[in-house]
Order: C-alpha cells, then structure tokens, then sequence
C-alpha cells in the first residue's frame, strides 16, 4: 500500500468518524434517557430503570393518541391502497384518452399542493365540510395527498405484472372486480406492500395536518401530542417525552428496515415526503 | 359474465380505437410496454373509468379544489373570527400588494431563501454526495452503520428529532454545550438561523446520500479503472469522470430538494419561527398570518405564491422526469 493510498484511508474513515458522531450525537439521547432513572436532557449512562415506561403507559394522553396515530395511518394507508390498486389498474390495463397526462399532472400536484403550501385553503375546506376536529377529515386530505404518488408507483408494478392469467381468469368467467382481487392483487404483492408501508410512514409522522384540523387532545395523534408534552407550560416531564419518543419512533425504523431489506431503496418522484 | 370481446377485437367501449396516436406514445414507456393496451381483463373504456373515478374524486376535493379555492380566497378578507368571518368581502389584490410591501414578508422570504440554499443545495447534497462517495470503500460493516445513523435521523416522526435538537442544544444542561464546554451558549437565541440549517442538513442528508450512492453504482466500473491508469487523482476522477456520468442525477437531486426543503415545516418543532421571526420561513409565516393570527385572506395569498413557486421547481423535475422515462 502506497502512502498516499494509506492516507486516503486514514481520511475516509476519519471523515466517516465525524460524520457518524454528527448524526448519531442527537439520537444517543432516544437511547439513554427512556431508560435513566432520573433522565435530563443531556446524554448520559442511564442508571437503568423500566419505570419510566409506567409512567408513559398511566399517562392516559400519550397511550391515547399512539391509538390515535394507528387510527389515521391505518384508515389513510387502506383507503390509499385500494383506491390506488383500482385506479392505476384501470389506468394499467385500459388506455383511457389523456391517460400519460393526467398522471403527470396528478404527480404534479401531489408536489406542488403540499401541507404547508395549502394549510389556509385546506384548513377553510375542512372547516366548511364540517370536518374540522375529525380524524375522518385528517384521513381524507392525507389520502388526497399520498393517492397521486400510490397511483403513479402502482401502475409501474401493475404494468410488469403479466396479464395471461387475467385472461384466463376471464375465460373462466370472473367479473373485473374479482379478477382484480384474486388475480391482480396476489401478484402485484409486492407493489402493495410497499405502498402501505410507504403511505404508513408518511402518515405517523405527520406533524402538520393533524395540527391545523385537531383541536381535542383527545383525538390527535402522538406526532401532535409529543409536541404538546414539551411546549405547554412549566417543565416538560423528560421521563414521559423520552419513553414517549421511543415508542412513537420504533414502528417507523421498524418499518423502514423491513422494506429496505426486503425490496431496497427504489426512487419514484418523491417517495418520502 | 360478460362477454367483451379479445382485446385486439373492437371493444365495445373503443377505449383503444377511440385514441388516436395513442398508442405510439405509450409503447416505449417503461417495463411491459409491448402489451401496453392489452385489455386483458376486458375492462372496457367505462368501466376502467370507474375503477378510476373514487380515487380521481378525492384528489378532486382534497388536493385540486384547495389549490384552485386559494385564488379565489386570497383576493378576500376573510378572517378566522369577527365579522370578516361572517360575510368575507372582495378586496382585490390588496392581499398581494400588503405582502409584497410587509417587511415580514419579506424577511421570511430572505430566510427561506437561505434556508433552502444553505440547508439543502449546499448542505445536503454536499455531504449526501461525499458520504456516498466514501461509503463505496468502506469495509460494509462500517458502510452499514454509518448509512443506518443517517437514515434514522431522516425516518424518525418530526416531533421526535425536533424534541431531540432542543435537547441536544440546550442551554443549560445540553449534549452540546457539555461536549464543546460552551456552558450557557442559547445556540437558538444567539445563532437560530444556523442552528435550522444544521438541524435540517442533519434530517434530510439521507435522500441525496441514497441517490447519489445508485448514481455512483450505476458509473461503469470500467471507466474508474481507465482514471486510475491514467493516474488520475481524486479530484480528476470526480470532475472527468464521475460528474459527466451523474449530471442527471445531480439536477433531480437539487430539484427535489428544493422543493422538499421550501416546504419544510419542522424547524417550528425546534424554534416557533422566533426569535422575533428571525426563523420564520415561508411555511411558518403563513401558519402565523393566517391561522395564528387569523387573516385567512391574507394567508391565501401568501398560500398561493407558495404553490406557485412549488409549481415552478415541480414543473422542470417532471419536464426532466419525463424526457427520461420516454
């Protein structure tokens, strides 16, 4: 090994080094403090203790909106599955006029009419429809948002998904409906898959939806009432914010991890956000 | 069951027949192109529209309608409460005109500016370039690690990291001031600016690491080799051989970021938009205009220029998006 090659690999792992600590620096304390018997904000050896995982599960807020968070991923990522299973189906299989159009425009709008761009216009919608401090109302704008990208992906998949069975399906006499649930949809798995988890992901850290259409504690989601526990009055309860936090993230990594191993990373015109 | 004819036969619906030049435009996009138009599960032009229909609706309502509404809405007064809330009146581009002579408006505009350029043209592809660019001769156990700490900080919900940075740059008993014996240092006082910047490098740094690591992966091996023979070092490498390969992926890159960032919204988890609006982007000052304080009218407004620059970013990424795929 040349000296200059051996310095190149000093300075590679030396760079990765500073890197590593600059990410995982503000992570370390997700790991320590929810297990400190007398957690602080700052990063240290957790003299280890379960409890304040008690003191999460008997704070009645914090276990009703992870229930709330499921509520809303749950309810957005099924009515985005099956209505973007049957639309980029149809758009699939069948060449409706203006087909290559609109989903350019769809995807278009789906980047452009964000949540933060459309936060008045949205929030006057909902409040109009009367659906203001509803968990309908969250479900339905972030369907409207997701459904767009889901189409566009699912039609990738369901275009390389070969089509002699759905014949054969249709000389047996299936109707479209049930060819598309028993034929399409065992085979087109792995798309699906992917979308429910990616529209799941997308959902349970959203922040700013629930925020402007969620009044009652009651019924927002964890990403809201985190928010709350460390902005509203006096001195935040470090114990419940730390189990809370991990709790909150642990469905998301897992998730991730489960994806990434299973299918890898794939780029489609904004996947995350 | 229903008897549609063969999909290369006259479909009753003439879903394919009815489109002229159509199917010329279709065939060369993307995987099972060929079969494009075979109708196989004889769907028929009516029906394929109703499979569509339900989810064209919802898009219809909660995507198009607001966008559309916002032109009308931010030419009124309307407020959230009072009587501007009651019977909103018309008040012309007054709204406009207001936000283009605001200071405030201004300033946020300045700072998004900074925020997008700094945090992620610079900040993010800078680094996700160089981490993937060192990640490809690391020994994978390192690469895997290094890679992992990275996406956490992009995957874990906003509130979370938001908690976290306010944790780590705490004044009194922070990881930060601890490390660096700053004692008492307010970084999101003093520098709260800087302090988003590094913390939104810190959160989205993952996308472009991922896709400039498949854009190195996808640079022909064969052409490192030729560079290294050559005895062409680092730099070289990169400017002769690596960029020429990646400039499509750079541009996305860029783009997507863009718009992602001008969207942002988590920096007012860490700092509300203070101190005295010193971070108040875009997004921020229109929460504050027009739901904190209540002049939806005006925050339509502001909404709409919002929409209009994302329609600008978004409308070069599909241009290129497009040209690519046909």
């Amino acid at each position: 090994m040349t000296v200059r090659a051996a310095l190149g690999a000093v300075g590679r792992y030396v760079f990765a080094g500073f890197v590593f600590v600059f990410f995982a620096l503000p992570l370390l304390w997700l790991l320590s403090a929810p297990f400190d018997t007398a957690p602080s904000v700052q990063v240290s050896l957790p003299d280890f203790t379960l409890e304040n995982f008690r003191t999460l599960w008997d704070n009645p807020y914090a276990m009703r909106s992870l229930g709330n968070s499921v509520l809303i991923a749950a309810g957005t990522m099924a009515i985005t599955l099956v209505l973007a299973a049957l639309a980029s189906y149809a758009l699939s299989r069948v060449r409706i006029p203006g087909r290559d159009t609109l989903l350019y425009l769809l995807l278009l709008l789906s980047s452009i009419v964000t949540g933060t761009a459309a936060m008045v216009p949205t929030f006057l919608l909902m409040t109009e429809l009367g659906l203001i401090d509803r968990q309908l109302g969250v479900v339905l704008v972030l369907t409207g948002g997701l459904l767009p990208t889901a189409i566009f992906i699912l039609k990738d998949f369901m275009d390389s998904t070969p089509r002699s069975y759905e014949e054969s399906a249709r000389v047996f006499g299936a109707s479209s409906l049930q060819i598309l649930r028993h034929v399409v949809v065992p085979i087109a798995r792995p798309g699906l898959a992917t979308i429910a988890v990616w529209a799941v992901v997308q959902v349970w850290g959203n922040f700013l939806v629930p925020f402007i259409l969620l009044r009652s504690p009651d019924r927002q989601p964890a990403a809201v009432v985190m928010f709350t526990f460390y902005t509203e009055g006096g001195q935040p309860n470090l114990a419940l914010i730390s189990t809370f936090s991990l709790l909150f993230s642990i469905p998301v990594v897992v998730m991730y991890l489960f994806v990434n191993r299973r299918y890898g990373f794939r780029f489609h015109g904004g996947i995350k956000r | 069951m229903t008897t549609v004819p063969s999909p290369t036969d006259l479909d009753p619906a003439g879903a394919r027949g009815a489109d002229p030049g159509g199917a010329g435009r279709g065939t060369g996009r993307g995987r099972g192109a060929a079969v494009d138009d075979g109708d196989a599960a004889g769907l028929g032009r009516w029906r394929a529209a109703g499979f569509v229909a339900p989810a064209m609706l919802v898009v219809a309502v909660f995507l198009v309608f607001p966008a559309i509404w916002t032109l009308y809405l931010g030419l009124t007064n309307w407020r959230l409460t009072g009587l501007a809330a009651a019977e909103p009146e018309f008040v012309g581009t007054e709204n406009y005109t207001d936000a283009l002579s605001d200071p405030a408006f201004r300033n946020s505009l300045m700072l998004t500016l900074a925020f997008v350029f700094f945090s992620a043209i610079v900040g993010q592809s800078i680094l996700g370039f160089a981490l993937a660019w060192v990640a490809r001769r690391l020994r994978p156990a390192v690469r895997s690690v290094l890679e992992t700490v990275v996406l956490l900080a992009w995957i874990i919900p906003a509130s979370v990291v938001a908690f976290l940075w306010l944790a780590l740059l705490d004044r009194r008993e922070g990881t930060l001031n601890a490390l660096l014996g700053t004692d008492g240092t307010a970084w999101l006082l003093e520098y709260p600016m800087q302090s988003i910047i590094v913390f939104n490098i810190w959160n989205g740094t993952a996308f472009s690491m991922l896709l400039f690591g498949s854009a190195l992966a996808s640079v022909p091996p064969s052409q490192f080799e030729t560079a290294r023979m050559a005895g062409a070092g680092t730099f070289a490498t990169l400017r002769d051989v690596v960029l020429p390969n990646i400039r499509g992926h750079i541009l996305t890159n860029t783009l997507l970021i863009t718009l992602w960032t001008f969207n942002v919204f988590a920096p007012y988890l860490i700092t509300a938009g203070g101190p005295q609006g010193r971070t108040e982007i875009l997004g921020i000052y229109i929460y504050r205009v027009a739901l904190r304080d209540g002049a939806l009218g005006q925050g339509a407004a502001l909404s709409l220029i919002m929409i209009i620059i994302n329609l600008i970013v978004a409308s070069v990424y599909l241009r290129l998006l497009r040209e690519r795929r046909s």
